[in-house]
């Protein structure tokens, strides 16, 4: 009970307890809402997945085993096996880790990236303001698959240029969130107060204006993530993302094309681990907004 | 979403009805003025974007035409013959002289102009698209206004996991299984391709779109094969487009319901369906329309990846055979048409918001 009284004080008595007690409340929040928990479990599992795939994947993901290609799915082969006799379930346990490794540069590019120039224009204002937002908007308006299609036609086909290409094409809105934020930031008394010990522009937006902009973008980035991987996986089915045997998902689906009609594991099974992992991060981004933003009501 | 939900409705509502009609014209036709500069940047901003990615970005587009063991005289003919000598400003300003006169280049998988082809297959995409929005609005408006009015129930359960089902299934994956499933083991659609083979090039195109050229040409079996490929393609993006719509109704319409003109109306007595559809349901027609026109780009950009799987002749599966094939010319030609129509259709649902609602002026 000491322990629960310490993390919901009030008044907490250090920084640290500060912090601990403020993830605790969003822990609260978050279990109160089922979809949110079901999305956490879900994010976590892939994390697991990724993390132990090599204890967790029954053989070897890229091995061919010809005597055994295209068996349908049985206690040996969970999910079946591919026209090269590889096991699907290893491969799609594997695949975990390109998925996650695709979210994790995308979103650590794209969101710094649209949290500075959304923070820069803001802050600065007038002309600056106006030529970062255009260009934001000017991005904005772009079909942002379609975009994605035409840089890695031009880089090459290939995972890095395909994480590069998607970046590209999503940090406009992160800019727009950020700018929103810093506006009202930008006006609140303490920064007025740093202002006037003689801090730096740049100091005002790196230590002051962008961590306060952290939790609403990491809200959006949750919310983006069924996108960039719906995206990835898109690539990947065109032939222009991961090349093979790299076991990604929408790869996968693109081999098992020509096998729908008789063999529909080849292409089904990937499938669906694609539907889960994007609804357990539409879920929790849907759950970490009711949580964190207060401002919308429940259920909406 | 481009929408600037803020700053909207927030001005004081007097300072429109005081008034007189002529400032409101005045105010409209600079909010007009705004977007048509935004428009204008767009499209330039479109240009330049398929611009860098075709010049600037390949190592050396010189070595694409002649390869890389040609002698330095012909590589350096070449290299002026295509104004590459010129600085970067005047190869842009020239560009975009060539894409304004219609000149997208050839193509080196095809060998037509990339203009002729794309006039050629953008109807099958337009077509399929537009069905697919007719699905996405006649279900999914009645859809969010169904879950908004039992708020809470099952239904309105079912009707959000539809909606993120929207976000999190890959269109290419949903189109290979409904294919499996509805066209191989139950036969209740037609398969890839727009029309059986044994109707192919019956009919002479008139306008592209089949549904239509058939009944011009009076061929209501055909039609009726054309309808029978498009089930399919055409509920796979309907999906896309309802899961989306219906969220959005949902959303706006609950805003809505919350107001106190409606408890107003409640308390008056007003029956509950009433409530819902003639004072909740109107005032959000104006942002629907916003929704709707977004979706339907939407849909023309979605088509890409459906196309693929259905090879269907449209402008998805040129720029995706394009791709293949290296046939820069075709990936920015098809690139420019998608964006253009994309922000085209965006802009206008914008324009179309500004005009309806005085608020937002």
């Amino acid at each position: 009970m000491a322990a629960v009284d310490w993390l919901l004080d009030d008044s907490p008595s250090s920084r640290l307890q500060a912090r601990i007690g403020r993830l605790y409340r969003l822990a609260l929040a978050i279990a109160r809402n089922p979809l949110a928990v079901a999305g956490a479990v879900i994010v976590g599992l892939l994390v697991l997945t990724a993390a132990f795939a090599p204890w967790i994947a029954t053989q070897d993901p890229i091995v061919q085993s010809l005597g055994d290609r295209l068996k349908p799915p049985s206690a040996a082969h969970w999910m079946g096996t591919d026209e090269l006799g590889r096991d699907i379930w290893s491969r799609v346990v594997f695949g975990s880790r390109i998925t996650l490794t695709i979210v994790l540069l995308v979103a650590l590019i794209a969101a710094p990236a649209g949290l500075v120039v959304g923070a820069v224009a803001a802050y600065a204002g007038g002309w600056t303001d106006r030529v970062l937002m255009g260009l934001t908007d000017v991005f904005l308006s772009m079909p942002k698959l379609i975009l994605a299609l035409a840089f890695v036609a031009a880089l090459g086909p290939g995972i890095e240029n395909a994480i590069i290409a998607i970046a590209i094409t999503s940090w406009p809105g992160y800019a727009r969130i950020a700018r929103a934020e810093a506006l009202v930031i930008r006006n609140s008394e303490f920064i007025a107060a740093v202002e006037l010990q003689g801090a730096s522009a740049w100091r005002v937006i790196s230590t002051n204006i962008l961590p306060l902009c952290v939790s609403s973008m990491i809200i959006r980035v949750t919310l983006d993530m069924a996108g960039i991987i719906l995206t990835a996986a898109g690539l990947g089915f065109i032939g222009l993302g991961a090349q093979p045997p790299t076991p990604e998902w929408g790869a996968m689906i693109s081999r098992g094309r020509s096998f729908i009609l008789d063999q529909w594991w080849v292409a089904t099974m990937p499938g669906f681990a694609i539907v889960l992992v994007s609804l357990g991060f539409c879920f929790l981004g849907d759950g970490l907004r009711d949580a964190l933003d207060p401002k919308r009501t429940e259920g909406k | 979403m481009t929408l600037d939900a803020p700053a909207r409705g927030l001005e004081p509502a007097s300072a429109d009805r005081s008034g007189s009609a002529g400032r409101g014209a005045a105010r409209l036709a600079r909010s007009l003025a705004a977007v048509a500069a935004s428009v204008f940047a767009t499209f330039l901003g479109l240009l330049a974007i398929t611009f860098f990615i075709g010049r600037v970005v390949p190592i050396d587009p010189v070595i694409a035409v002649v390869g890389d063991r040609a002698p330095k005289d012909v590589y350096e003919a070449t290299r002026i013959a295509l104004g590459l000598d010129r600085p970067l400003v005047e190869q842009f300003a020239r560009y975009c002289l060539a894409v304004l006169s219609g000149d997208l280049g050839t193509s080196i998988s095809t060998g037509n102009r990339v203009v002729d082809d794309l006039r050629h297959v953008f109807p099958a995409t337009l077509e399929m698209a537009t069905i697919g929005i007719v699905i996405g609005v006649g279900l999914g408006v009645p859809m969010g206004v169904w879950a908004a009015a039992r708020q809470g129930s099952w239904i309105d359960q079912v009707i959000r996991v539809a909606g993120l089902l929207g976000y999190a299934v890959p269109a290419f994956w949903l189109g290979l299984v409904g294919l499996a499933v509805f066209y191989a083991r139950l036969k209740w659609v037609g398969g890839p391709g727009r029309l059986d083979i044994a109707y192919d090039g019956l009919i002479e195109p008139v306008t592209g779109l089949l549904l239509v050229d058939s009944l011009l040409a009076g061929e209501t079996e055909i039609f009726a094969n054309a309808l029978w490929h498009l089930a399919l393609p055409c509920s796979v993006l309907g999906f896309f487009s309802l899961a989306y719509i219906a969220r959005m109704t949902r959303s706006f319409l609950l805003d809505q319901l919350s107001q106190e003109f409606v408890v107003t109306a409640r308390v008056k007595g007003v029956p509950e369906w009433k409530v819902v559809w003639k004072h909740a349901f109107r005032p959000i027609l104006i942002p629907l329309v916003t929704v709707i026109g977004l979706s339907y780009a939407g849909l023309l950009e979605g088509s890409v990846m459906i196309e693929t799987i259905f090879s269907w002749p449209g402008i998805g599966n040129y720029l995706t055979t394009a791709l293949l094939n290296a046939d820069m010319n075709a990936v920015l030609g098809a690139t420019l048409v998608i964006g253009a129509v994309f922000i085209g259709i965006n802009k206008l649902s914008d324009i179309l918001y500004r005009v309806l609602d005085p608020r937002a002026a």
